[in-house]
């Protein structure tokens, strides 16, 4: 701990954390609505995560067990750096199981376990504003969701109907959170919006370069957006996991080779490598055992 | 005591975790409407701060937050001075311009309705109000629904504002403006954010 004597527990100074804190509060109290905060410049790059890393260094504590994932996975750059960070500024406990973890950051995935209650959800979002895509002024996006008029969003995706012949929209699909507020659910597939949904765990999202601040409390209602003739889908695959064998879960293309060779995986390492540990194993896996003998 | 003593003394041991600890039981509070938070005292403020509230004021209040006190304690001067000395924050006299707002004697303490409720568009601009209560086990037990609880919550605070039902009622359809309560027992506390109904009350 000595090395660590110029830096604050968990990066932040304390003024920034009550401020985040402050944020935070009102956030849950009103959800899905976006609460401006005064984000701070974090020792890492605009688009890397800064809102997430904020909203996690000023919720964590010494008894905490920090999770990071990156679209999924626990061992790429972002989430093995973010990992790396809280470990240094804050020396807390940090795992890639999400059933051991109180606090999970993720970058556009929500883990395939279903979370539990307790658990902090912690999302990086790049662009907070749902409606900013069709309305470039925040003055007049303010307003509309102070005035509820979200004719707008519901124009774009008949748009997409009359010209793909369904809602071609696949990540960051618009949500409604409680009846009142839509919200922007961060680039995450629309796959995960149904686990949003009456989720037991807190979630919150973290906006760095807009500067925002946006919950969803256990147990709330989150609906997608849809129309009553083309209703809300989520995407389906049509073969399983390569390694675990998993169906219905959400899955990543890894090309092989130059041949048009590619195979599929789950995107959440974590599910997947539970799941081969219990024995699963799809069309590509290895052999059970081969893996530990070529180690 | 002499006045100084008890102005400079008492805060927070260990300002950073303590803070982190107490916004925790506070964050939970919030997201689990009518969840009892058990908190450990971490302050010995003057009389009548108790010490949850003084813990929460060092927690969320510094020099960015406007705050208002009620009678009991702005007519303390060793109250005031410590909650200045510890959080340096902005006193006003003026419920409508509070972030927050810290109240000691629940039963005459203004109504909802005076205190901030934030614009339509910036709903986040509205009163915390922290209420200094006794326990959870008033006679009155309220059924709680809404966002953060499962099902229905049972609530039931020693003290409540005046005619709570109906004011709390007028709170919730102003939605997304209104206020938010976080009631400070001793040694536990709980929340009530703006999105929570009140389905049934029961003496």
């Amino acid at each position: 701990m000595t090395d660590l004597a110029t830096y604050n527990f968990a990066y932040l100074d304390e003024q920034t954390k009550r401020m985040i804190r402050r944020a935070i509060l009102k956030a849950i109290a009103i959800p899905g609505y976006q609460v401006p905060f005064a984000s701070r410049e974090m020792p890492m790059p605009y688009g890397w995560g800064t809102g997430g890393v904020q909203v996690t260094a000023a919720v964590l504590g010494p008894d905490d067990t920090l999770k990071v994932i990156d679209q999924g996975a626990d061992d790429t750059t972002n989430a093995v750096s973010i990992r790396a960070f809280f470990q240094k500024v804050a020396n807390v406990r940090v795992t890639t199981k999400t059933s051991e973890a109180t606090i999970i950051q993720t970058r556009h995935r929500i883990p395939e376990m279903q979370l539990q209650a307790g658990q902090t959800l912690v999302y990086q979002v790049p662009i907070p504003e749902p409606l900013r895509f069709l309305e470039p002024r925040e003055t007049e996006t303010r307003k509309m969701h102070a005035l509820e008029e979200y004719g707008l969003m519901h124009v774009k995706l008949y748009e997409d109907i009359a010209r793909h012949g369904h809602i071609a929209t696949t990540y960051a699909y618009p949500v409604k959170v409680e009846g009142r507020y839509v919200m922007d659910p961060s680039p995450t597939p629309k796959f995960d919006n149904p686990k949003m949904h009456m989720s037991p765990a807190l979630q919150l999202f973290g906006a760095g370069r807009e500067k925002r601040i946006y919950a969803i409390p256990p147990y709330t209602e989150v609906v997608s957006l849809d129309f009553e003739d083309h209703p809300f889908e989520i995407q389906t695959f049509s073969q399983p996991c390569a390694l675990c064998g998993a169906k219905g879960s959400y899955l990543d293309e890894v090309i092989l080779d130059d041949k048009g060779g590619s195979m599929f995986v789950c995107s959440d390492t974590d599910f997947c490598e539970d799941r081969q540990a219990k024995g699963h194993r799809g069309a590509l896996a290895p052999e059970a055992g081969t893996a530990e003998a070529a180690e | 005591m002499r006045v100084e003593t008890q102005v400079f003394e008492g805060g927070f041991s260990d300002s950073v975790l303590n803070a982190q600890n107490v916004f925790r039981a506070l964050m939970d509070a919030m997201a689990n409407p009518g969840r009892i938070v058990d908190v450990s005292d971490l302050t010995t403020p003057p009389a009548p701060l108790t010490p949850l509230a003084a813990s929460i004021a060092a927690t969320l209040f510094d020099h960015d937050a406007t705050v208002w006190c009620d009678r009991a304690i702005s007519g303390s001067a060793a109250a005031v001075g410590w909650l200045k000395f510890h959080t340096g924050l902005e006193l006003t006299g003026d419920t409508a311009e509070a972030d927050f707002a810290l109240i000691s004697d629940v039963n005459a303490m203004p109504s909802l309705e005076s205190f901030c409720r934030g614009t339509a568009e910036y709903p986040d601009r509205s009163t915390t109000l922290i209420l200094q209560i006794d326990s959870f086990d008033g006679a009155d037990v309220l059924t709680l629904e809404g966002p953060g609880i499962k099902e229905t919550q049972s609530f039931s605070p020693s003290h409540l504002p005046r005619m709570f039902r109906d004011q709390w009622a007028a709170n919730r359809a102003a939605f997304p403006r209104g206020v938010d309560l976080v009631f400070a027992a001793k040694g536990a506390l709980a929340a009530l954010p703006r999105t929570t109904r009140i389905t049934k009350t029961e003496a």
